[in-house]
This record gives structure tokens, sequence and C-alpha cells, in this order.
């Protein structure tokens, strides 16, 4: 392989230690990333007014520095996940470029460059073979990546293991012995085997109970102070999002359409998608059950996204400019770290919002009126 | 079992002002391969007229079986075997299949979590929301056809006229949601069953249906049991809440008192296990240990193995859900303990 890839150093650093490589800028950044996937044919999408090509992820910029925790949040459909898989390699870029460390990923990854970016999937009873123990899960893994000599494949195992907080007695279980958060834990244990420089998680605590979250999302919590980890965490659930990460991005459609430091986006959203997620978010106190929704409407099909800016169809504040031009996203003023893609983001509100916004909501019935 | 539940003489015919859906010391048992479960062990929970309950509890605890109970739709390994479901003061749990096909419906509809799989994939959806009025209430076909179009405007699926004619695969996720409130509400049901049903739903849409689901209980007046993981749901939604646990239930009482002063270490452990968006807690705790085995549960309280104030007589006596002051009941006999650990929270901030 070539590039300045450090050869594993046993003695040098324990499981999951960040890449010592030490440069400066951020861990990855990604530009114009595009994926899409082929739906039925060409002839077919014309007759239904539909586009052939589905654009899971449609020119998406990106930037996770060193150490943090980013989140991806969005509805479904919003192509989180397919963003996640592309950066993690796991299907291929129609465009775009994903640089690691400073360094361009070929489309096709060297098995050096597949190492650094490891994913935690959303369902731990899918995604552990059924027929390996842990052990045998973790040795074919070490041995085809060589990561520790030979000798020490055991040990390193165990000690992956004591990381994760699993005892050794589960080197020798199969995944069926375990429970849900345990299995959530081998496979956390089996993307840090390879000490990746970035992990990502797709919904790690979706498929888990409540009162089990808690000891995943406190693993997570507690490997990014040991290690210094790297985390990408696609999240729906934004409580999550707000306890474990430093930043978030937000998606729809296959775009970002807002990206902020964590307390900046629950405190100061400034795309009006952003604020109706967060209002449609069920609190534990007083109901306001007799309020509008939040956000109106459904999410449009992506293959047939609106012209200029995808969220006007559910905006409330939507103006003719909308539909025109597609948003760019722009920084805050004084802010460079905040940035979202709408016209009326962090100017001042247009003219005739008022108006708008309740037009807007005549256009779509809405559960609370009629 | 050890005498639970209030057990007094079966009343007959409606009670002005009594709960419309009452459940008394249901018990349901699942023959498995390992031995009998006992998935629901002797629950207790009324419905009052107008009002939206929820059932919460986590995988297991035996939400779902009892929701099924009530309905009579449990799967064919399990069945009740003691206890009563009364609705408007008739036992549903004797009924023949005959009998409880006039009930369903007009009487006790369900919402499930996948309505995908619940609709009819080969059947128009407006013939699906008519079928109930012209089974039930002896509609013409064409009238049914009116009243459905009508439901389907007042829940919210935009124009209703053309989308009668289509198929429940033409429906996003949550405009399928609507058709299921639609068909439950055609034959204006006294009580609506809800089995998460708001589980498979993006939040924002989520949010469209509870608003949904709280306009229609303010309105016709219908009653909701609404079983969920998602305590913030329940308190968006509902006015009372029961917590389940092991196959009982072990806390109930209205939200705001349960949610904001529990009174069982489990009820506590829920919330202070689960991030909430608004408030930032440095971490979160988790409930240490695992559900306990329904097929042979541990003596005494079930919970005791997992709890923080567990005291040697929680292993002895299997707890009786007690009536506190306010209208609310716990499943603890230690349950001052909460108090104390939640005002030693309070006083640390």
């Amino acid at each position: 392989m070539t590039g300045p890839e450090p050869a594993a150093s046993p003695a040098a650093s324990g499981p999951g230690a960040a890449d010592p490589a030490g440069e400066a800028g951020p861990l990855l950044t990604a530009t114009g990333l595009s994926v899409g996937f082929r739906v039925g044919s060409p002839a077919m999408a014309r007759r239904r007014n539909e586009e052939w090509i589905l654009r899971a992820v449609d020119g998406v910029d990106m930037t996770i520095e060193r150490g943090e925790a980013l989140a991806l949040v969005g509805e479904s459909g919003s192509g989180k996940s397919t963003l996640a898989r592309a950066l993690t390699g796991l299907v291929p870029l129609n465009a775009g470029e994903i640089r690691l460390s400073g360094r361009v990923l070929s489309g096709r990854r060297s098995r050096a460059d597949q190492r650094r970016i490891q994913m935690v999937f959303q369902d731990p009873y899918s995604s552990l073979n059924p027929r390996l123990t842990v052990s045998s899960i973790l040795h074919e893994l070490l041995r085809v990546h060589d990561i520790v000599p030979r000798a020490e494949v055991e040990s390193y195992s165990r000690e992956l293991l004591g990381l994760v907080g699993l005892t050794d007695d589960a080197l020798h279980a199969y995944p069926r012995q375990f429970s849900g958060g345990q299995r959530q834990r081998v496979a956390i244990a089996r993307a840090l085997a390879l000490r990746p420089d970035l992990l990502v998680a797709d919904e790690p605590v979706s498929a888990l109970d409540v009162s089990v979250q808690a000891t995943i999302l406190n693993l997570l919590q507690e490997l990014r102070g040991s290690l210094g980890l790297t985390l990408l965490l696609i999240s729906h659930n934004l409580a999550v999002v707000r306890h474990l990460c430093d930043r978030v991005a937000v998606m729809y459609l296959g775009r970002i359409i807002e990206v902020a430091t964590t307390e900046q986006l629950f405190t100061a959203p400034a795309h009006p998608y952003t604020r109706g997620l967060l209002a449609a978010i069920p609190r534990m106190t007083a109901s306001t059950a007799d309020e509008a929704p939040a956000v109106v409407g459904d999410p449009p099909s992506p293959l047939r996204i609106p012209a200029g800016c995808r969220f006007r169809t559910r905006c409330p504040i939507a103006q003719d400019i909308c539909s025109r031009e597609d948003p760019m996203l722009t920084a805050a003023p004084g802010q460079p770290g905040h940035t979202a893609a709408c016209h009326f983001a962090f100017g001042e509100a247009p003219p005739a919002a008022a108006a708008a916004s309740s037009a807007g909501l005549k256009e779509e019935p809405s559960p609370s009126q009629s | 079992m050890t005498g639970r539940g209030p057990g007094g003489p079966v009343i007959t015919g409606p009670v002005p002002g009594g709960p419309v859906l009452e459940v008394r010391d249901l018990h349901v048992q699942i023959a498995s391969r390992r031995g009998l479960v006992k998935a629901v062990d002797g629950v207790s929970l009324e419905v009052p007229r107008g009002e939206a309950v929820g059932l919460v509890g986590e995988s297991g605890s035996g939400k779902s079986m009892t929701l099924r109970a009530i309905l009579g739709v449990l799967p064919p390994e399990a069945k009740v075997t003691s206890g009563q479901v009364l609705l408007d003061g008739t036992d549903l749990v004797p009924l023949p299949v005959s009998a409880l096909n006039r009930i369903r419906g007009p009487k006790l509809a369900m919402i499930f979590q996948e309505p995908m799989s619940a609709l009819n994939p080969v059947m128009r959806v407006g013939l699906q929301i008519a079928e109930g009025p012209q089974v039930h209430m002896g509609y013409s076909r064409s009238k049914a056809a009116e009243r459905a179009v009508d439901l389907m405007r007042r829940v919210g699926i935009p124009d209703p006229e053309r989308r009668f004619r289509a198929y429940p695969h033409e429906f996003s996720g949550g405009m399928r949601q609507r058709v299921m409130i639609a068909i439950a509400l055609s034959c204006e049901p006294e009580v609506i069953l809800c089995d998460e049903p708001t589980t498979a739903l993006d939040v924002t849409i989520q949010d469209q249906i509870l608003r949904l689901l709280a306009r229609l209980c303010r309105e016709s007046g219908v009653s909701l049991l609404f079983v969920t993981h998602d305590l913030p749901v329940v308190a968006q939604l509902c006015q009372s809440v029961a917590v389940m646990y092991g196959g009982e239930i072990v806390e109930r009482g209205a939200v705001e008192d349960v949610f904001v002063e529990p009174r069982h270490p489990y009820t506590l452990g829920l919330l202070r296990s689960a991030p909430d968006v608004a408030e930032i807690r440095s971490s979160l705790v988790p409930i240490p240990g695992s559900p306990p085995s329904l097929i042979s549960p541990p003596p005494g309280c079930r919970f005791h193995p997992r709890c923080g104030f567990a005291e040697p007589d929680c292993q002895q006596q299997r707890p009786p859900l007690r009536l506190l002051p306010g209208g609310r009941a716990t499943a603890c006999l230690h349950y001052e303990r909460c108090q104390e650990s939640l005002e030693a929270e309070g006083a640390a901030r």
C-alpha cells in the first residue's frame, strides 16, 4: 500500500486509538457527494412524470473534525444512511470526492483505507454472523487486516471486549446467546478492533429498549473520552443527538440543509425545517396538543424533488423566490460554523411571512383544521 | 393468585360516569416449549370515558398482550386464564366469536403499529373504510361511501374523493395510518385500542398523528388505550398512564404525577435512562440487569433484582398495587425511597 499508513505497532497504541499521524485540518472532507439508484426504467419514469435516478444523496459537502462527534439527523428517506454508507465505502459514489486526512479515497478502497472508517449498524441481530463465535469474528478480522501479531490476537481480543464492557466469557459465545445491548457491544468491539480513525454509527440504539439504550450511549460517550474517537452518529432521535454530539448536520431529501453546533441548533435553529423538526418532538412537559402540527404534509418523493428549495412544499414561510432558486448552504453572519440552506435563514423574515404561513397551511389540510 | 384486584361483584349494565372499559385481574398465559409464559399476570386498569390512557413498558412487559386480550385477538397459543374485560359493564372474555364480532367495530376498534400489514393490499382504501358502516350500521353502499369520504376528510387525507379509489401501497406511512384511524372511527366506537401507532413513523408525521388523535378524542368523546414504549408520546397525548413491568402494572396515575414524581423505582429508572431533548444531562443512568423471565419470575417484587432500593422484604412478598393519595397507585413496598431520591436530586441542583 502507499501512503503514510502506520503499520500496526502493537506496543504503541491500544485498540481503537486514533491515527497518530497528527496532521492539521479536518479528519474527513467530502465535496459534492452524490449517490443515485436506478429505479425502474426511463420509459416508466417518463410516464409517471418521475425521475429515473433516485438521488438519495444529492450534492453534499461536509467536514468531520478530529475527535468530534458529528450527528447526521433527518427523517427516513432523507439520505442520511446512504450518505453514511457512501463515506464508509459500502455504496459507490456517482460524483464527488472524499478526503481522509487530506488524501483522496479512491473508488475502490485499499484494505488499509477500508480499515480507517468502520461502521456499527442499527440491528445487532442481523449484523453479526450467527454461525461465528465472538472470538472467530474478531480473529478473522484481525488476521485479514494484520492488526496485531498472531501471538497477540487472543489477548487483544480480550482487551477489546473489556473496552466495551464484556467479560472474557463472551469470547466463546455465539451472537444468539447475547441480549440486544450485548450484541451491540460486540458490534462496537468489532468496529474498534481495526483502530479506525472514524466510527460511523447508524442508529446504534434504535433497536434497543430504553433502559438498554442508555448503556450503549454511555459506552459511546466513554469511548470518545478514552480513545479520542471521532464519531459520526446517524440518528432520527434528537434527544440522543443532543446528549452525545458536538455538532449536528440536518438532512432533507438528499441535501444537508443546516449545520451547527449542538447548542446553536437546539437553541437557535435557522432553517424552517429544523425548527419544525424540533417542535415535533414529543416532550415530557406540558401537552401542546391544541396547536397546529409543527410540519404539515408528507415529504415529497425523492423521485419528484421540487424545483428550487426542496422544503418549500411544506415550508410555512415559502415565497416566490423559493420555487425559483435553490438555496445554498450559507453561513450565519459572524458565525462561520453555523450554516443553513434557506433564503431567509439569517436575514430578516420575509415581509409577508405571517400571511404566507397561514396560506401555506391552507394548501395542505392539516389535522388541526376542518 | 394472591388475591389482587378489587374482585367485587360483577356489575351488569353501564354505570353512568364510570369507566367505559375496565380490565380486572387479567391473566394471559402462553404455552411454549420451555413452559408456561405468564405474559399478563394480574392486570387491572380503567379507561374513563373520553380520556386517553397510556400503557407503557419495554418489549416483553405484556402491554401488547393486554391489548390483544381485550380485543380477543390473542395468538392461538395464548389464552386468558382468568380475569374480566368489562366494556360498558359487559364481560367480553367469555363471549363467543359471533358476539365479539358485533362488538369489534361499533364499540371497540384497534389501530396497529404497521398499517401496511393491517390493511388489505388489494382493496381500495375507501371501500375498506366503508365496510364497517355497511356491515355494522346497515348503511347502503353509496351512503357508506359518502361516510368514508367524510371520514377521510376528518382524518386529514387530502383530496378524499380521488384518494377513495387508491390502494394502500399508493399512500405514505403517515397517510396509511390516517386510513387506519378512519377505519377505526367508521362505526363510532367507544374505545380505540392503539398498539404503538406512531412508532414506525417519522417524528414530524408522528406529531401530526398525535394531534389528530388528541383532537378526535376531544371532539367525538372516544376513549383511547394507547400502548407505547415512548414516554414523551404518552406525556403529549394521555391524561393518565399505567406502567407495566414483567406482566404486571407497577404504577399508575395521572401523567403529570407519574412522570414528574414517580412512586415506583422502575418508572424512575425509565425516566432517568432516556435522554430528553429539553435538558442536557451529564450522563444517563441505565437500569442494571435485564427484564425478568416470565416463565419463572423472581419471587416477591419482580423488579427487586434490578432495584437500587430493594430490601429483604421485597424478595418475600409480591407487593400489591396500593392506592396512594391523589388517585394514584404503586406496587412498591418502599415507594418513599423514590420521593427521597428525587428530593435529593432536586437539592443537588
